[in-house]
């Protein structure tokens, strides 16, 4: 078991966004959070992560409590993230965005007087997953600069240049054609095995992906976890396809 | 022309200056020296990690009172010696104010550095017997490299020997500064300043960058403080004052803040064009406000953006 959350719940103010929610990752799972809009899926990722903390419950990473360290030092533990409103830093290149992530997992950030164009495991490393991402002839363009869907791969491959154990994904591929969604996935599943990811946990509406890919799917609605089993259980969960996945799927 | 070639001419008029320009000239140029310190510093917490003080005279008071007890109560009289205890106070009062200040950002940090400024500037005002109160204390001739100069008239010794001492001292601090920012560190500070939430699930502890980033602009402003107090040959509570933090704010911003050497150029023309504007017109404060708002908004990107900006247009239409 690599990450567990017990007991999750989240206020905000009287609003209960996640009310009681429990969750295990074993390495080697691909799994899908899915739920109607407002179930609660980024709150659950944002808490998983560190960026919010649970107004109870407790969440624990390889046996350690975790629950409130915050983000950067989870990130440092091996969790890392992207975000469903897309982050990146604006006024950084594609490569220089990756080398901070690099930098940031060899711990050189505290090399105040080195050169950073000569620091080539830094360099190295942020190239290997401009690469990887394809981003590689991008790699002088300020992220400002980058078309939207490139905005959301460097998102996505900053939180792989940290070289995570388990990585979260809000919605990955939100955004982008159907066509270009499967790419995504591709290169996310490849870049995962390149790297030695060992779990990875996304937030998906594309019933397509979320069933092309997932091992596992946890079903949430209304801060509540609905289902959570293998496909095949949850696309024969009559509670789950009425509220989530909806007719049109039920009929493919 | 390259960037590189417009810093060499400056540089070889710079060291030129005392034997070709009029000794007054020369002399504003100490001031400037200092000032540039001062505000490489200072940018590095304003253009690279995104937060803006407007209590850095309170650095630079501290240094300039640590020449002056050294020099007047210590007898302590190496410039070496002053600058590294005005580095090292510098540091020391840094650290505690800026582990409570890099808590808050945007105008709340602003604000508090601004109310630990004026704690600063009422401690030495207040404190008579310790400080001079508003007389402030003498900042006596230090030696330089260990050479005492006690022969040479103030106007030889300032527009000669300490005027190429500071400007040693300001090619010195543009060096270690222009590693710092190009440092694995140095990226990590422009993370935060451009997401600080993207920059913590990164695994960059947004709070300790900041606070090492307070410090180091902390050390340089003391630096430069100490540089402010030979010309004039006394510190006194004016140096701390509020709106001396709002100038070097202001210079920053005139030169601009996005580029390495623009607040290094907002000094210069800050310095030169109130001592103009000074010079002819009456009410100089309200002609040099003016011409200071027109330079702003005309070029919001300051003095040094005009001249960067080109390059990237050519470069996008090509
Ligand atoms: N900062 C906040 N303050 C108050 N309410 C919030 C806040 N963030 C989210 N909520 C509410 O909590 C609920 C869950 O939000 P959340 O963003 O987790 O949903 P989601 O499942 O990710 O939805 P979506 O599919 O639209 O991304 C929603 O009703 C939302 O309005
Ligand atoms: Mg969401």
């Amino acid at each position: 078991m690599i990450l567990r959350a017990e007991g999750l719940r989240k206020l905000y103010g009287e609003f209960c966004a996640l009310d009681g929610v429990s969750l295990a990752i074993s390495a080697g799972e691909f799994v899908s959070i899915i739920g109607p809009n407002g179930a609660g899926k980024s709150t659950l990722v944002n808490v998983l992560t560190g960026v919010l903390r649970p107004t109870a419950g407790a969440v624990t990473f390889r046996d350690r409590d975790v629950s409130g360290i915050g983000p950067a030092r989870l990130a440092r533990l091996g969790i890392a993230r992207s975000f469903q409103l897309v982050q990146v830093f604006p006024d950084l290149t594609v490569l220089e965005t990756l080398q901070a992530a690099v930098v940031s997992r060899l711990g050189h950030g505290a090399r105040l007087f080195a050169s950073l164009a000569a620091d080539r495991a830094v360099r190295e490393g942020a190239l290997e997953i401009a690469e990887l991402f394809g981003l590689g002839r991008k790699r002088h363009v300020p992220a400002r600069h980058l078309p939207q869907g490139d905005k959301k791969l460097l998102d996505v491959a900053s939180a792989f240049a940290l070289r995570p154990q388990i990585i979260l994904l809000d919605e990955p591929t939100s955004g982008v054609s159907t066509a270009d969604k499967t790419a995504i996935m591709e290169t996310l599943v490849s870049a995962s095995k390149r790297i030695g990811v060992q779990a990875i946990i996304q937030v998906e509406h594309d019933m397509d992906i979320v069933f092309g890919y997932s091992d596992r799917i946890i079903a949430l609605h209304e801060g509540r976890v609905l289902a959570d089993g293998p496909p095949a259980a949850i696309e024969a969960d009559r509670r789950v396809v009425d509220t989530v996945i909806g007719r049109r799927a039920r009929a493919r | 022309m390259s960037g590189r070639l417009v810093l060499a001419l400056a540089l070889g008029a710079t060291v030129l200056a005392p034997l070709v320009a009029p000794t007054y000239h020369v002399l504003l140029m100490l001031p400037f020296m200092a000032y540039a310190v001062a505000l490489l510093g200072l940018n590095l917490l304003f253009g690279y990690t995104g937060l803006v003080s407007f209590g850095h005279a309170l650095f630079l008071g501290v240094g300039a009172y640590t020449g002056a007890f050294l020099t007047s109560v210590f007898k302590v009289r190496s410039m070496e010696v002053i600058l590294v205890a005005a580095a090292a106070l510098g540091a020391l009062v840094a650290a505690p104010v800026g582990a409570l200040c890099v808590r808050y950002v945007k105008i709340y940090f602003g604000m508090l550095t601004l109310a630990f400024g004026m704690v600063f500037y009422t401690f030495v005002l207040k404190f008579y017997r310790l400080t001079g109160g508003d007389e402030g204390m003498p900042f006596l001739r230090p030696t330089l490299l260990g050479r005492s100069i006690e022969g040479l008239p103030k106007t030889d010794y300032l527009a000669g020997p300490y005027y190429y001492y500071s400007l040693a001292v300001l090619v010195l601090a543009t060096l270690v500064m222009w590693r710092i920012v190009h440092s694995p560190f140095g990226l990590c500070l422009k993370t935060i300043r451009d997401n600080p939430t993207k920059a913590e699930t990164l695994g960059i502890g947004v709070a300790r960058y900041r606070w090492c980033a307070f410090v180091i602009s902390a050390v340089y402003a003391a630096v430069g403080g100490a540089l402010l107090g030979p010309p004039t040959g006394n510190v006194d509570p004016t140096l701390a004052y509020w709106t001396q933090s709002g100038n070097i704010v202001f210079m920053t911003l005139l030169g601009g803040f996005a580029s390495f050497f623009g607040p290094v150029l907002g000094a210069f023309v800050f310095i030169y064009l109130q001592d103009w504007v000074m010079s002819v017109v009456p009410f100089w404060r309200l002609i040099f406000g003016a011409i200071l708002a027109a330079i702003v908004i005309a070029a919001p990107g300051g003095l040094a953006g005009l001249w960067v900006r080109r390059p990237s247009v050519e470069a996008s239409s090509s």
